[in-house]
Protein backbone atom coordinates (compact mmCIF):
# COMPACT_ATOMS: atom_id res chain seq x y z
CA UNK A 1 0.00 0.00 0.00
CA UNK A 2 2.09 2.60 1.34
CA UNK A 3 6.72 1.72 0.31
CA UNK A 4 9.08 4.25 1.31
CA UNK A 5 12.28 3.52 -0.43
CA UNK A 6 15.53 4.96 1.25
CA UNK A 7 14.17 8.44 1.72
CA UNK A 8 16.02 10.98 2.71
CA UNK A 9 14.70 14.42 4.18
CA UNK A 10 15.89 18.07 4.39
CA UNK A 11 14.84 20.90 6.35
CA UNK A 12 16.76 23.22 4.79
CA UNK A 13 20.41 22.31 4.78
CA UNK A 14 20.12 19.82 7.83
CA UNK A 15 19.07 16.31 6.92
CA UNK A 16 16.31 14.73 9.06
CA UNK A 17 15.67 11.78 7.87
CA UNK A 18 18.94 9.49 6.77
CA UNK A 19 17.54 6.72 4.70
CA UNK A 20 14.29 5.40 5.51
CA UNK A 21 12.86 2.22 4.26
CA UNK A 22 9.60 1.02 5.45
CA UNK A 23 6.02 -0.61 4.44
CA UNK A 24 2.47 -0.63 4.93
CA UNK A 25 0.73 -3.46 4.04
CA UNK A 26 -2.96 -3.38 2.97
CA UNK A 27 -5.14 -3.44 5.47
CA UNK A 28 -2.55 -3.86 8.26
CA UNK A 29 -1.84 -1.18 11.72
CA UNK A 30 1.30 -0.30 11.48
CA UNK A 31 2.90 1.86 14.46
CA UNK A 32 5.97 3.84 14.37
CA UNK A 33 7.33 4.65 17.79
CA UNK A 34 10.49 6.79 18.74
CA UNK A 35 11.42 9.48 21.02
CA UNK A 36 10.52 13.24 20.54
CA UNK A 37 12.76 14.70 17.70
CA UNK A 38 12.88 11.19 16.20
CA UNK A 39 11.76 12.64 12.85
CA UNK A 40 8.20 10.74 13.66
CA UNK A 41 6.17 13.73 11.89
CA UNK A 42 9.17 14.39 9.28
CA UNK A 43 8.22 11.19 8.10
CA UNK A 44 5.04 11.28 7.63
CA UNK A 45 4.82 15.03 6.20
CA UNK A 46 7.44 13.41 3.78
CA UNK A 47 4.88 10.81 2.81
CA UNK A 48 2.27 13.54 2.29
CA UNK A 49 4.86 15.85 0.43
CA UNK A 50 5.59 18.85 2.90
CA UNK A 51 8.60 18.43 3.11
CA UNK A 52 9.39 16.46 -0.31
CA UNK A 53 12.07 13.82 0.28
CA UNK A 54 15.09 15.07 -0.85
CA UNK A 55 15.51 11.42 -2.58
CA UNK A 56 14.41 8.12 -2.08
CA UNK A 57 11.09 7.32 -3.30
CA UNK A 58 7.36 7.39 -1.85
CA UNK A 59 5.08 4.86 -3.36
CA UNK A 60 1.45 4.74 -2.63
CA UNK A 61 -0.65 1.43 -4.54
CA UNK A 62 2.33 1.35 -6.48
CA UNK A 63 2.15 4.64 -7.88
CA UNK A 64 5.56 7.03 -6.89
CA UNK A 65 3.86 10.39 -5.18
CA UNK A 66 7.30 11.34 -4.35
CA UNK A 67 7.20 14.53 -6.48
CA UNK A 68 4.00 15.09 -6.78
CA UNK A 69 2.13 18.32 -4.73
CA UNK A 70 0.73 17.86 -1.05
CA UNK A 71 -2.97 18.45 -2.35
CA UNK A 72 -2.57 15.95 -5.23
CA UNK A 73 -1.08 13.06 -3.35
CA UNK A 74 -4.07 14.35 -0.50
CA UNK A 75 -6.70 13.10 -3.05
CA UNK A 76 -5.20 10.00 -4.12
CA UNK A 77 -7.17 7.56 -1.21
CA UNK A 78 -4.58 8.43 1.75
CA UNK A 79 -5.84 10.88 4.45
CA UNK A 80 -4.47 12.62 7.80
CA UNK A 81 -4.86 12.84 11.31
CA UNK A 82 -2.06 15.61 11.92
CA UNK A 83 -0.15 16.34 15.06
CA UNK A 84 -2.40 18.43 17.10
CA UNK A 85 -5.88 17.98 15.60
CA UNK A 86 -5.73 21.03 13.35
CA UNK A 87 -9.52 21.36 13.28
CA UNK A 88 -10.59 24.39 11.74
CA UNK A 89 -12.08 25.93 15.16
CA UNK A 90 -14.11 28.89 13.89
CA UNK A 91 -15.87 26.08 11.48
CA UNK A 92 -18.70 24.07 12.99
CA UNK A 93 -18.60 20.37 13.22
CA UNK A 94 -20.20 20.01 10.33
CA UNK A 95 -18.61 22.28 8.40
CA UNK A 96 -15.49 20.84 9.49
CA UNK A 97 -16.68 17.37 8.26
CA UNK A 98 -17.94 18.61 4.96
CA UNK A 99 -14.45 20.12 4.53
CA UNK A 100 -12.95 16.69 4.72
CA UNK A 101 -15.38 15.18 1.91
CA UNK A 102 -14.37 18.87 -0.26
CA UNK A 103 -14.01 16.62 -3.49
CA UNK A 104 -17.02 14.17 -2.91
CA UNK A 105 -20.91 14.67 -4.10
CA UNK A 106 -23.50 15.95 -1.57
CA UNK A 107 -24.95 12.83 -1.40
CA UNK A 108 -21.77 11.17 -0.90
CA UNK A 109 -21.17 13.80 2.40
CA UNK A 110 -24.89 13.29 3.47
CA UNK A 111 -23.96 9.35 3.99
CA UNK A 112 -19.94 10.41 5.20
CA UNK A 113 -21.31 12.10 7.97
CA UNK A 114 -24.13 10.17 8.85
CA UNK A 115 -21.31 7.56 9.40
CA UNK A 116 -19.34 9.96 10.93
CA UNK A 117 -21.94 10.40 13.24
CA UNK A 118 -22.81 7.02 14.21
CA UNK A 119 -19.01 6.60 15.28
CA UNK A 120 -19.19 9.41 16.98
CA UNK A 121 -22.64 10.10 18.53
CA UNK A 122 -20.67 13.10 20.78
CA UNK A 123 -20.22 14.83 17.16
CA UNK A 124 -23.61 14.62 16.36
CA UNK A 125 -24.73 16.73 19.53
CA UNK A 126 -22.23 19.00 18.63
CA UNK A 127 -22.94 19.44 15.10
CA UNK A 128 -23.47 23.20 14.87
CA UNK A 129 -21.03 23.97 17.86
CA UNK A 130 -17.45 25.89 16.73
CA UNK A 131 -14.98 23.02 16.71
CA UNK A 132 -12.91 25.35 18.85
CA UNK A 133 -15.56 24.83 21.81
CA UNK A 134 -14.70 21.71 22.15
CA UNK A 135 -12.75 19.48 24.16
CA UNK A 136 -9.70 17.82 23.35
CA UNK A 137 -11.26 14.63 22.73
CA UNK A 138 -13.89 16.04 20.69
CA UNK A 139 -11.58 17.39 18.94
CA UNK A 140 -9.73 14.71 18.26
CA UNK A 141 -12.75 12.62 17.15
CA UNK A 142 -13.44 15.79 14.30
CA UNK A 143 -9.48 15.37 12.90
CA UNK A 144 -10.89 11.35 12.75
CA UNK A 145 -14.39 12.08 11.30
CA UNK A 146 -12.75 14.83 8.99
CA UNK A 147 -10.36 12.39 7.76
CA UNK A 148 -13.24 9.65 6.93
CA UNK A 149 -15.06 11.83 4.44
CA UNK A 150 -13.12 11.40 1.89
CA UNK A 151 -12.99 7.86 2.16
CA UNK A 152 -9.74 6.95 2.34
CA UNK A 153 -7.94 3.59 1.66
CA UNK A 154 -5.39 4.39 4.18
CA UNK A 155 -5.25 6.96 7.01
CA UNK A 156 -2.26 8.43 8.87
CA UNK A 157 -2.96 9.41 12.39
CA UNK A 158 -0.02 11.46 14.15
CA UNK A 159 0.02 10.93 18.16
CA UNK A 160 -3.70 10.98 18.18
CA UNK A 161 -3.68 10.24 22.11
CA UNK A 162 -1.56 13.30 22.91
CA UNK A 163 -2.88 15.69 25.69
CA UNK A 164 -5.90 13.34 26.28
CA UNK A 165 -7.46 11.73 29.20
CA UNK A 166 -6.72 7.90 29.63
CA UNK A 167 -10.81 7.28 28.74
CA UNK A 168 -10.71 8.98 26.36
CA UNK A 169 -7.12 7.75 24.41
CA UNK A 170 -8.61 4.29 24.58
CA UNK A 171 -11.59 5.29 23.02
CA UNK A 172 -9.91 6.95 20.00
CA UNK A 173 -7.72 3.19 20.11
CA UNK A 174 -11.01 1.63 20.19
CA UNK A 175 -11.65 3.48 16.93
CA UNK A 176 -8.42 3.15 15.26
CA UNK A 177 -9.54 -0.61 15.56
CA UNK A 178 -12.40 -0.29 14.13
CA UNK A 179 -11.14 1.66 11.35
CA UNK A 180 -9.22 -1.63 10.18
CA UNK A 181 -12.59 -3.83 10.12
CA UNK A 182 -13.81 -0.80 7.50
CA UNK A 183 -10.68 -1.75 5.63
CA UNK A 184 -8.86 0.81 6.35
CA UNK A 185 -5.21 0.61 5.87
CA UNK A 186 -3.76 2.83 9.16
CA UNK A 187 -0.29 4.21 9.53
CA UNK A 188 0.20 5.49 13.45
CA UNK A 189 2.75 7.26 14.94
CA UNK A 190 2.68 7.49 18.74
CA UNK A 191 4.69 8.28 22.03
CA UNK A 192 2.21 5.55 23.60
CA UNK A 193 4.28 3.39 22.54
CA UNK A 194 2.66 0.68 24.68
CA UNK A 195 -1.19 1.35 23.62
CA UNK A 196 0.23 1.25 19.50
CA UNK A 197 2.23 -1.45 19.93
CA UNK A 198 -0.58 -3.54 21.41
CA UNK A 199 -2.93 -2.47 18.37
CA UNK A 200 -0.55 -3.09 15.75
CA UNK A 201 0.24 -5.78 13.53
CA UNK A 202 3.60 -4.70 12.91
CA UNK A 203 6.01 -1.33 14.40
CA UNK A 204 9.21 0.40 13.29
CA UNK A 205 11.32 1.89 15.80
CA UNK A 206 12.99 5.70 14.75
CA UNK A 207 15.94 6.73 16.03
CA UNK A 208 17.55 10.26 14.97
CA UNK A 209 15.94 10.22 11.40
CA UNK A 210 16.78 6.03 10.77
CA UNK A 211 14.59 2.73 11.21
CA UNK A 212 16.29 0.62 14.61
CA UNK A 213 14.07 -1.83 14.94
CA UNK A 214 11.34 -3.61 12.77
CA UNK A 215 9.66 -6.20 13.96
CA UNK A 216 5.21 -7.60 14.40
CA UNK A 217 3.70 -5.47 17.43
CA UNK A 218 3.99 -8.01 19.93
CA UNK A 219 7.25 -8.87 19.67
CA UNK A 220 8.46 -5.41 19.94
CA UNK A 221 6.54 -4.92 22.81
CA UNK A 222 8.43 -7.73 24.53
CA UNK A 223 12.21 -7.06 23.25
CA UNK A 224 13.83 -5.40 26.28
CA UNK A 225 15.03 -2.91 24.32
CA UNK A 226 11.92 -1.14 23.26
CA UNK A 227 10.75 -1.76 27.11
CA UNK A 228 13.66 -0.24 28.40
CA UNK A 229 13.44 2.89 25.97
CA UNK A 230 9.96 3.04 25.31
CA UNK A 231 7.78 1.42 27.74
CA UNK A 232 9.59 2.70 31.14
CA UNK A 233 10.34 -0.65 32.14
CA UNK B 1 -36.18 70.03 13.00
CA UNK B 2 -33.60 72.12 11.31
CA UNK B 3 -30.57 70.51 12.96
CA UNK B 4 -32.33 67.51 12.63
CA UNK B 5 -32.78 67.62 9.12
CA UNK B 6 -29.06 68.92 9.17
CA UNK B 7 -27.59 65.98 11.58
CA UNK B 8 -29.60 63.35 8.89
CA UNK B 9 -27.64 65.09 5.89
CA UNK B 10 -24.32 64.35 7.29
CA UNK B 11 -25.50 61.13 8.34
CA UNK B 12 -26.24 60.26 4.67
CA UNK B 13 -23.36 61.44 2.82
CA UNK B 14 -21.49 59.59 5.69
CA UNK B 15 -23.32 56.04 4.92
CA UNK B 16 -22.83 56.58 1.28
CA UNK B 17 -19.05 57.21 1.11
CA UNK B 18 -18.52 55.18 4.12
CA UNK B 19 -20.42 52.11 2.07
CA UNK B 20 -17.76 52.38 -0.52
CA UNK B 21 -14.84 52.34 2.14
CA UNK B 22 -16.47 48.98 3.08
CA UNK B 23 -16.54 47.74 -0.26
CA UNK B 24 -12.69 48.23 -0.83
CA UNK B 25 -11.75 47.09 2.86
CA UNK B 26 -12.97 43.86 2.04
CA UNK B 27 -10.07 43.39 -0.12
CA UNK B 28 -8.11 44.36 2.29
CA UNK B 29 -9.27 42.28 4.98
CA UNK B 30 -10.01 38.70 2.95
CA UNK B 31 -6.50 38.93 1.29
CA UNK B 32 -4.86 39.77 5.05
CA UNK B 33 -7.48 36.77 6.64
CA UNK B 34 -5.95 34.35 3.97
CA UNK B 35 -1.95 35.05 3.62
CA UNK B 36 -1.60 37.57 6.50
CA UNK B 37 -0.29 40.51 4.26
CA UNK B 38 -1.35 43.60 3.05
CA UNK B 39 -2.46 43.94 -0.62
CA UNK B 40 -0.96 47.56 -1.13
CA UNK B 41 -1.85 47.30 -4.88
CA UNK B 42 -5.87 47.20 -4.15
CA UNK B 43 -5.99 50.74 -4.37
CA UNK B 44 -4.73 50.79 -7.73
CA UNK B 45 -7.18 47.95 -8.56
CA UNK B 46 -10.14 49.91 -7.44
CA UNK B 47 -8.69 53.30 -9.88
CA UNK B 48 -8.17 50.19 -12.57
CA UNK B 49 -11.89 49.78 -12.29
CA UNK B 50 -13.10 53.16 -11.89
CA UNK B 51 -10.74 53.76 -15.05
CA UNK B 52 -12.02 50.67 -16.98
CA UNK B 53 -16.11 51.72 -16.57
CA UNK B 54 -15.03 55.28 -17.72
CA UNK B 55 -13.96 53.78 -20.97
CA UNK B 56 -16.60 51.59 -21.36
CA UNK B 57 -19.31 54.23 -21.25
CA UNK B 58 -17.23 56.22 -22.93
CA UNK B 59 -17.28 53.81 -26.12
CA UNK B 60 -21.10 52.97 -25.48
CA UNK B 61 -21.81 56.47 -25.84
CA UNK B 62 -19.66 56.34 -29.05
CA UNK B 63 -21.95 53.46 -30.28
CA UNK B 64 -24.94 55.69 -29.42
CA UNK B 65 -25.93 53.57 -26.54
CA UNK B 66 -28.10 55.48 -24.05
CA UNK B 67 -30.16 53.83 -22.00
CA UNK B 68 -28.56 54.02 -18.54
CA UNK B 69 -29.21 50.58 -17.05
CA UNK B 70 -27.92 48.42 -19.53
CA UNK B 71 -24.55 51.06 -20.27
CA UNK B 72 -23.80 50.87 -15.96
CA UNK B 73 -24.72 47.21 -16.49
CA UNK B 74 -21.83 46.64 -19.23
CA UNK B 75 -19.37 49.49 -17.66
CA UNK B 76 -19.86 47.21 -14.08
CA UNK B 77 -19.24 44.39 -15.47
CA UNK B 78 -16.11 45.47 -18.12
CA UNK B 79 -15.14 46.97 -14.59
CA UNK B 80 -15.40 44.00 -12.87
CA UNK B 81 -13.29 41.77 -15.46
CA UNK B 82 -10.48 43.91 -16.04
CA UNK B 83 -10.04 44.69 -11.89
CA UNK B 84 -10.28 40.65 -11.25
CA UNK B 85 -7.90 39.94 -13.65
CA UNK B 86 -5.29 42.48 -12.63
CA UNK B 87 -5.95 41.01 -8.83
CA UNK B 88 -5.16 37.72 -10.56
CA UNK B 89 -2.44 38.94 -11.81
CA UNK B 90 -1.11 40.68 -8.63
CA UNK B 91 -1.05 37.61 -6.44
CA UNK B 92 0.66 35.46 -9.24
CA UNK B 93 3.43 38.29 -10.13
CA UNK B 94 3.79 39.83 -6.74
CA UNK B 95 2.85 38.01 -4.06
CA UNK B 96 2.95 34.03 -5.42
CA UNK B 97 7.00 34.05 -6.47
CA UNK B 98 7.66 35.04 -2.93
CA UNK B 99 5.35 33.42 -0.84
CA UNK B 100 6.94 31.51 2.04
CA UNK B 101 10.23 34.30 2.64
CA UNK B 102 10.42 37.15 4.31
CA UNK B 103 7.37 39.16 5.28
CA UNK B 104 8.89 42.47 3.99
CA UNK B 105 9.88 40.92 0.20
CA UNK B 106 6.13 40.50 -0.45
CA UNK B 107 5.52 43.86 1.05
CA UNK B 108 8.06 45.76 -1.48
CA UNK B 109 6.87 43.47 -4.04
CA UNK B 110 3.19 44.52 -3.72
CA UNK B 111 4.60 48.24 -3.21
CA UNK B 112 6.35 48.09 -6.83
CA UNK B 113 2.77 46.55 -8.28
CA UNK B 114 1.07 49.30 -6.75
CA UNK B 115 3.63 52.05 -8.52
CA UNK B 116 3.83 50.19 -11.48
CA UNK B 117 -0.05 50.07 -11.90
CA UNK B 118 -0.07 53.94 -11.33
CA UNK B 119 2.46 54.49 -13.52
CA UNK B 120 0.92 52.29 -16.14
CA UNK B 121 -2.40 54.29 -15.88
CA UNK B 122 -0.77 57.33 -16.15
CA UNK B 123 0.88 56.38 -19.58
CA UNK B 124 -2.16 54.88 -21.37
CA UNK B 125 -4.51 57.38 -20.19
CA UNK B 126 -2.99 60.83 -19.13
CA UNK B 127 -2.04 62.55 -15.97
CA UNK B 128 -4.80 64.76 -15.99
CA UNK B 129 -7.74 64.09 -14.15
CA UNK B 130 -10.95 63.15 -16.92
CA UNK B 131 -14.60 63.84 -16.17
CA UNK B 132 -16.65 61.44 -15.30
CA UNK B 133 -20.19 61.49 -16.83
CA UNK B 134 -23.04 61.81 -14.59
CA UNK B 135 -25.35 58.93 -15.85
CA UNK B 136 -27.34 58.84 -12.71
CA UNK B 137 -28.85 62.34 -12.13
CA UNK B 138 -31.80 64.54 -9.50
CA UNK B 139 -32.80 62.89 -6.44
CA UNK B 140 -35.23 64.15 -3.46
CA UNK B 141 -35.10 67.70 -1.10
CA UNK B 142 -36.98 67.92 2.11
CA UNK B 143 -37.11 70.67 4.44
CA UNK B 144 -38.83 74.51 3.76
CA UNK B 145 -37.94 76.74 1.12
CA UNK B 146 -36.30 79.30 2.88
CA UNK B 147 -34.39 76.77 5.66
CA UNK B 148 -31.97 74.26 5.29
CA UNK B 149 -33.05 71.21 3.22
CA UNK B 150 -31.67 67.56 3.42
CA UNK B 151 -31.06 66.11 -0.22
CA UNK B 152 -30.64 62.51 -1.16
CA UNK B 153 -29.60 61.97 -4.88
CA UNK B 154 -30.23 58.97 -6.70
CA UNK B 155 -26.45 58.18 -6.82
CA UNK B 156 -26.15 58.19 -3.50
CA UNK B 157 -29.60 55.50 -3.07
CA UNK B 158 -27.72 53.55 -5.93
CA UNK B 159 -24.83 53.25 -4.10
CA UNK B 160 -25.99 52.57 -1.01
CA UNK B 161 -28.60 49.71 -2.33
CA UNK B 162 -26.15 48.48 -4.54
CA UNK B 163 -23.58 47.74 -1.54
CA UNK B 164 -26.18 46.91 0.37
CA UNK B 165 -26.68 43.93 -2.56
CA UNK B 166 -22.86 43.16 -2.49
CA UNK B 167 -22.43 42.82 1.25
CA UNK B 168 -25.46 40.57 1.11
CA UNK B 169 -24.28 38.28 -1.30
CA UNK B 170 -20.84 38.02 -0.39
CA UNK B 171 -22.11 37.41 3.35
CA UNK B 172 -24.07 34.37 1.70
CA UNK B 173 -21.17 33.28 -0.36
CA UNK B 174 -19.17 33.10 2.56
CA UNK B 175 -20.91 31.36 5.00
CA UNK B 176 -23.04 28.98 2.73
CA UNK B 177 -21.15 27.87 -0.37
CA UNK B 178 -18.91 25.21 -0.79
CA UNK B 179 -15.98 28.15 -1.68
CA UNK B 180 -16.84 30.16 0.87
CA UNK B 181 -16.59 27.41 3.22
CA UNK B 182 -13.28 27.06 1.94
CA UNK B 183 -11.87 30.40 2.38
CA UNK B 184 -12.58 30.20 5.95
CA UNK B 185 -10.55 27.08 6.55
CA UNK B 186 -7.84 28.21 4.54
CA UNK B 187 -7.85 31.44 6.75
CA UNK B 188 -7.64 29.40 9.66
CA UNK B 189 -5.11 26.98 8.88
CA UNK B 190 -3.71 27.01 5.11
CA UNK B 191 -1.35 23.56 5.38
CA UNK B 192 -4.20 22.01 7.06
CA UNK B 193 -6.76 22.76 4.12
CA UNK B 194 -3.83 21.95 1.92
CA UNK B 195 -3.37 18.45 4.14
CA UNK B 196 -7.27 17.78 3.26
CA UNK B 197 -6.36 17.79 -0.78
CA UNK B 198 -7.68 21.23 -1.17
CA UNK B 199 -5.38 23.88 -4.03
CA UNK B 200 -4.80 26.18 -1.89
CA UNK B 201 -3.22 28.37 -4.42
CA UNK B 202 -6.97 28.51 -5.78
CA UNK B 203 -8.45 29.67 -3.18
CA UNK B 204 -5.74 32.22 -2.40
CA UNK B 205 -6.65 33.32 -5.86
CA UNK B 206 -9.85 33.54 -5.68
CA UNK B 207 -9.96 36.13 -2.54
CA UNK B 208 -7.87 38.37 -4.91
CA UNK B 209 -10.42 38.13 -7.29
CA UNK B 210 -12.99 38.60 -5.01
CA UNK B 211 -11.91 41.52 -3.75
CA UNK B 212 -10.69 42.95 -6.84
CA UNK B 213 -14.20 42.85 -8.26
CA UNK B 214 -15.87 44.68 -4.76
CA UNK B 215 -13.20 47.21 -5.69
CA UNK B 216 -14.19 47.46 -9.15
CA UNK B 217 -17.95 48.25 -8.07
CA UNK B 218 -16.38 50.86 -5.85
CA UNK B 219 -15.00 52.22 -8.81
CA UNK B 220 -18.11 53.04 -10.73
CA UNK B 221 -19.94 54.36 -8.01
CA UNK B 222 -17.46 56.10 -6.77
CA UNK B 223 -16.25 57.83 -10.05
CA UNK B 224 -20.21 58.92 -10.83
CA UNK B 225 -20.59 60.30 -7.20
CA UNK B 226 -16.78 62.58 -7.62
CA UNK B 227 -17.36 63.11 -11.11
CA UNK B 228 -13.63 62.51 -12.04
CA UNK B 229 -10.89 60.23 -12.26
CA UNK B 230 -7.01 60.53 -12.06
CA UNK B 231 -4.34 57.94 -11.52
CA UNK B 232 -3.72 59.10 -8.09
CA UNK B 233 -7.79 58.56 -7.03
CA UNK B 234 -6.80 54.68 -5.90
CA UNK B 235 -3.96 56.19 -3.53
CA UNK B 236 -6.46 58.03 -0.77
CA UNK B 237 -9.25 55.89 -1.01
CA UNK B 238 -7.15 52.72 -0.87
CA UNK B 239 -5.50 54.37 2.31
CA UNK B 240 -9.18 55.18 4.10
CA UNK B 241 -10.22 51.56 3.01
CA UNK B 242 -7.06 49.86 4.24
CA UNK B 243 -7.99 52.09 7.58
CA UNK B 244 -11.33 51.09 7.45
CA UNK B 245 -10.02 47.50 7.47
CA UNK B 246 -8.04 48.51 10.27
CA UNK B 247 -10.37 49.92 12.43
CA UNK B 248 -13.04 47.31 12.36
CA UNK B 249 -10.55 44.17 12.58
CA UNK B 250 -8.12 43.25 9.67
CA UNK B 251 -9.43 39.76 8.72
CA UNK B 252 -12.90 40.32 9.65
CA UNK B 253 -15.31 40.58 7.18
CA UNK B 254 -18.33 42.15 8.99
CA UNK B 255 -15.39 43.86 10.97
CA UNK B 256 -14.28 45.77 7.50
CA UNK B 257 -17.82 46.57 6.69
CA UNK B 258 -18.71 48.14 10.28
CA UNK B 259 -15.20 49.85 10.07
CA UNK B 260 -16.31 51.66 6.85
CA UNK B 261 -19.55 52.82 8.07
CA UNK B 262 -18.21 54.23 10.55
CA UNK B 263 -15.24 55.87 8.91
CA UNK B 264 -17.40 57.24 6.28
CA UNK B 265 -20.06 58.70 9.31
CA UNK B 266 -17.02 59.84 11.19
CA UNK B 267 -15.77 61.75 8.85
CA UNK B 268 -18.91 63.09 7.50
CA UNK B 269 -19.73 64.85 10.72
CA UNK B 270 -16.35 66.30 10.86
CA UNK B 271 -17.18 67.84 7.65
CA UNK B 272 -20.29 68.70 8.62
CA UNK B 273 -19.37 70.08 12.03
CA UNK B 274 -16.12 71.08 11.87
CA UNK B 275 -14.42 71.17 8.78
CA UNK B 276 -13.88 69.33 5.46
CA UNK B 277 -10.23 70.17 6.07
CA UNK B 278 -10.30 67.90 9.50
CA UNK B 279 -12.49 65.05 7.73
CA UNK B 280 -8.73 63.10 7.29
CA UNK B 281 -7.08 64.24 10.62
CA UNK B 282 -10.18 62.51 12.63
CA UNK B 283 -10.06 59.06 10.46
CA UNK B 284 -6.50 58.54 10.95
CA UNK B 285 -6.77 59.47 14.67
CA UNK B 286 -9.75 57.27 15.36
CA UNK B 287 -7.30 54.79 13.80
CA UNK B 288 -4.58 55.63 16.25
CA UNK B 289 -6.89 55.39 19.28
CA UNK B 290 -8.23 52.06 17.75
CA UNK B 291 -5.41 50.78 17.92
CA UNK B 292 -3.90 52.32 20.93
CA UNK B 293 -7.06 51.01 22.83
CA UNK B 294 -8.19 47.58 21.67
CA UNK B 295 -5.23 46.47 18.53
CA UNK B 296 -7.27 44.22 17.30
CA UNK B 297 -9.87 46.40 16.03
CA UNK B 298 -13.82 46.27 17.00
CA UNK B 299 -14.64 43.06 15.56
CA UNK B 300 -11.23 41.35 15.26
CA UNK B 301 -10.64 38.30 17.50
CA UNK B 302 -7.16 37.80 19.15
CA UNK B 303 -5.97 34.57 18.29
CA UNK B 304 -7.38 31.69 20.57
CA UNK B 305 -5.92 28.12 20.57
CA UNK B 306 -6.65 25.04 22.09
CA UNK B 307 -3.59 23.18 22.70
Amino acid sequence: MLLLEDVHTHYGKIEALHGVSLEVKQGEIVSLIGANGAGKTTLLMTVCGNPQATSGRVLLEGRDITRLPTADIMRSGISIVPEGRRVFSGLTVEENLFMGGFFNSRTDNQKGIEHVYELFPRLKEREHQRAGTMSGGEQQMLAIGRALMSRPRMMILDEPSLGLAPLVIKQIFEIIGQLREEGITVFLVEQNANQALQLADRGYVLETGRIRLHDTGSNLLANPDVQAAYLGG
Amino acid sequence: MQDLLYFCQQLINGLTIGSTYALIAIGYTMVYGIIGMINFAHGEIYMIGAYTALIAITGLATLGIAWVPLVLLIALICAVIVSSSTGWAVERVAYRPVRGRHRLIPLISAIGMSIFLQNYVHLAQGSRNIGFPALIEGGFRFGGEDSFQMSVSWIQITIFVTTFVCMTALSLFISRSRIGRACRAVSQDLGMANLLGIDTNRIISATFVIGAALAAVAGLLLGMYYGSVDPLFGFIAGLKAFTAAVLGGIGSIPGAMLGGLILGIAEAMTSGYLSGEYKDVISFSLLILILLFKPTGLLGKPEVEKI
